[in-house]
């Protein structure tokens, strides 16, 4: 029950916006975080923006895998 | 296949040939997923396969609906048959059993029960049928609660006063910690549920895992994320931590989400809650705050005539308490499936009998 997915914030007005994600657009409640911008990515979970979403952050997550990928098989050709 | 997800795929793999390589304890070690959502996404992508034997992942008590008690169903089933009200619910709870009946079949026979996506729809129902009282079936763990008390304060604003609130909600560290100190659970760590701990932070796992010695990782939801996961409890493991993690760095931060605790908390404050199959567990509870007695179901409403009884032979108390697994119940995948649930854990998605049926059989 605690699904909630990352959306793009493209609009605000007041404590509501709307959030996108590929073709899905939908409002959301933006009364829980502080100082929403466009453009920035939020946990959205039954209607609320919940959290923001660190890009850096998720980013640096998949460059850090690749990297253990690309080791491994490194590691197998040799 | 995508091309993302063969990436995640190598990642994946990648990843559980370095767990491989950890050192594990001789009798090997059993984290528990404590959230549904985990539960679901593990079954879905088949990872308990993948995984070496000697590294177990069991189910925890983190489905809002699966531990809402029975009485609960039956009060809003109760809800449903007064003149003049509507019961709007997260779509979760529409099939759950009750004693006698359940929210659907209440539905069939003419009931005015509606599914919402969010809250603030209840109080758009609310506004849109002045002549009718309208219950929100207010159940939800720290993700959800905040929305709520949102909903409430904004229809308050907007003076609606036909919106009510049954309220089950609860916090998910306090069964954590009950389920330790219960010795329910023998568990060599804890993957912490992501989007609970958005908002409640890391910082509230501290306690449990320096009291019974046991590491905690707050872990993201796609497959790799729980991977990922799973290699910073071993590498705890073997070096002897019991600190406190996050995985799902992009999204939760230590100290949480601070405004949407604040709105939590001027609506509700802790109680004691009973948990389906578990039991009561001092604090794990929401209940209103005497200021917002007008909104509370239980308060406005006459529900003293309900009587409950748990379905015989369903054993989701000792699977929620991470104890068995569902084929230990005689009833499993014969008289409970999940075209005809006997127990909360068969009906909702993310309910540990459910996930088993669907994928590991
Ligand atoms: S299989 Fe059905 S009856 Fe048995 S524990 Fe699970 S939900 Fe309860």
């Amino acid at each position: 029950m605690c699904l909630a997915a990352p959306m793009q914030l493209i609009n605000i007005d007041g404590e509501t916006g709307t959030a996108r994600m590929n073709a899905v657009r939908q409002a959301v409640d933006l009364s829980l975080i502080e100082s929403p911008a466009v453009g920035d990515y939020v946990i959205v979970h039954a209607g609320f923006a919940i959290e923001k979403l660190d890009r850096k952050r998720a980013r640096q997550m998949f460059r850090a895998l690749n990297t253990l990928i690309e080791r491994r098989a490194r590691h197998e050709k040799a | 296949m995508k091309k993302h997800d063969s990436a995640h795929h190598s990642m994946i793999r990648a990843l559980i040939e370095r767990i491989k390589t950890l050192p594990v304890p001789g009798e090997g070690v059993t984290f528990m997923e404590v959230c549904g959502t985990h539960t679901m996404e593990i079954a879905r992508a088949g990872l308990k396969k993948m995984l070496p034997p000697h590294i177990r992942l069991t189910s925890g008590p983190g489905c809002p609906v699966c531990v809402t008690p029975i009485s609960y169903v039956d009060k809003a089933i109760a809800l449903c048959r007064e003149k003049n009200c509507v019961v709007t619910t997260f779509g979760d709870m529409f099939r759950v059993p009750g004693t006698a009946s359940c929210l659907e079949r209440e539905r069939a026979r003419g009931a005015d029960i509606r599914i919402v996506y969010s809250p603030i729809e209840s109080a758009r129902v609310a506004r849109d049928n002045p002549g009718k009282r309208v219950v929100f079936l207010s159940v939800g763990f720290e993700t959800t609660t905040p929305g709520i008390a949102a909903t409430i304060l904004h229809a308050g604003d907007a003076e609606i006063r036909n919106l009510f609130f049954l309220c089950a909600n609860k916090t998910v560290p306090h069964a954590m910690d009950a389920l330790l100190a219960g010795g329910k659970a023998a568990l060599d760590g804890f993957l912490c549920p992501g989007h609970v701990s958005a908002i409640t932070g890391s910082l509230p796992y501290r306690a449990i895992a320096a009291r019974h010695n046991v590491p905690c990782v707050v872990a993201g939801f796609e497959p790799i994320d729980v991977v990922r996961a799973i290699a910073m409890l071993l590498v705890q493991t073997a070096e002897g931590r019991h600190d406190v993690e996050i995985e799902y760095d992009r999204v939760v931060r230590p100290e949480g989400n601070r405004k949407a605790r604040d709105i939590a908390e001027r609506v509700f404050e802790p109680a004691d809650a009973e948990w389906r199959g578990i039991g009561t567990i001092p604090g794990s509870g929401l209940r209103l705050r005497g200021s917002f007695a007008c909104v509370d179901a239980e308060q406005v409403f006459d529900l003293s005539h309900v009587v409950s009884r748990e379905p015989r032979g369903c054993r989701c108390g000792e699977i929620l308490a991470g104890a068995i697994l569902p084929p230990a119940c005689r009833l499993f995948g014969k008289k409970c499936t999940p075209e005809h649930p006997v127990g909360a854990c068969m009906v909702s998605s993310e309910g540990t009998c459910a996930a088993y049926y669907t994928y590991e059989q």
